[in-house]
């Protein structure tokens, strides 16, 4: 289809190197605060995959949502949280060994199942562009559209709730 | 376009290093930001297997990618608010000192 499509495919798997090694090095650096910026090369990476697969829309606001908003609101809890004093607090607990070997576990079965499944090799159909999915979005979907709104509201007013200072007045330890 | 199955097994590896994440780390901040490993895993898979399905039917793994995403910002921020709260109490975000139920 595209005359780059060669060239296209060894950015994706580039892509998903990238983010693979920026995935392990979110869940591995001792600093959360450099597991977080990682975490958001993952997510930019990620973003990426969704534009290999024609799905811009979905790259645009994985961008937006969790570059742009959940890692900035990430960074702030670290910020507010981490007591830069004491850097020997060991960023692990003590299940690393056995965790390692359980997830590298439920890996090899997950990647036997996928590679002896059968899968549609190649595809013909266009991808939905940005006017379909907002069709789709009003139409059938508009249930789901209307109760994630109801619970965006919740959620942020529930935050601001959780994370506000209680009165000095009214009951302080 | 590349292969459904590399797609799988890409997003499979997300899972399971979220989930080591999610087991080992002690900052509860870090096992949020694990979870958002995960949830990415999961996003990505519908939106991969959406774009190998039928025309007409594409736009429902591309719904359901924006349903995730929205539902773990939520999760995030209210994530954070109780991490704050929870410090603000107990001075420590380290899941394995907070150990009290009732204070």
């Amino acid at each position: 289809m595209l005359p780059l499509t060669l060239l296209v495919k060894a950015g994706l798997y580039l892509i998903m190197a990238i983010s693979l090694l920026a995935a392990v090095a979110s869940v591995s650096l001792p600093n959360i605060f450099h597991a977080a910026l990682a975490l958001a090369l993952a997510l930019l990476g990620i973003a990426g995959i969704y534009l290999g697969l024609q799905a811009e829309f979905v790259a645009v606001v994985q961008v937006l949502i969790y570059v742009g908003a959940v890692i900035t609101l990430v960074i702030f809890a670290i910020m507010l949280t981490n007591r830069m004093a004491d850097r020997s607090t060991p960023a692990k607990n003590s299940l690393g060994a056995a965790c390692l070997a359980v997830a590298a576990g439920l890996f090899s079965i997950l990647v036997r199942f996928i590679r002896s499944t059968p899968w549609p090799e190649t595809t013909s159909a266009p991808a939905p562009g940005t006017s379909e999915i907002g069709q789709a979005l009003m139409g059938p979907y508009v249930f789901a559209f209307e109760v994630i709104s109801v619970i965006l509201i919740a959620v942020l007013i529930g935050a601001m709730v959780i994370a506000k200072k209680d009165n000095p007045g009214e009951d302080a330890p | 376009m590349i292969p459904l199955s590399h797609l799988l097994i890409f997003s499979a590896a997300l899972l399971v290093i979220g989930i080591y994440g999610a087991v080992v780390r002690r900052n509860i901040v870090g096992i949020l930001l694990s979870i958002e490993l995960i949830l990415n895993a999961a996003a990505l898979n519908f939106t991969a297997f959406s774009r190998f399905a039928l025309a007409g039917d594409q736009e429902a793994g591309v719904i359901f990618t924006l349903f995730i995403i929205a539902m773990a910002a939520a999760a995030a921020a209210v994530g954070l608010a109780i991490v704050i709260a929870l410090f603000r109490v107990r001075k420590t975000i380290m899941s394995d000192e907070i150990n009290l139920l009732k204070w």
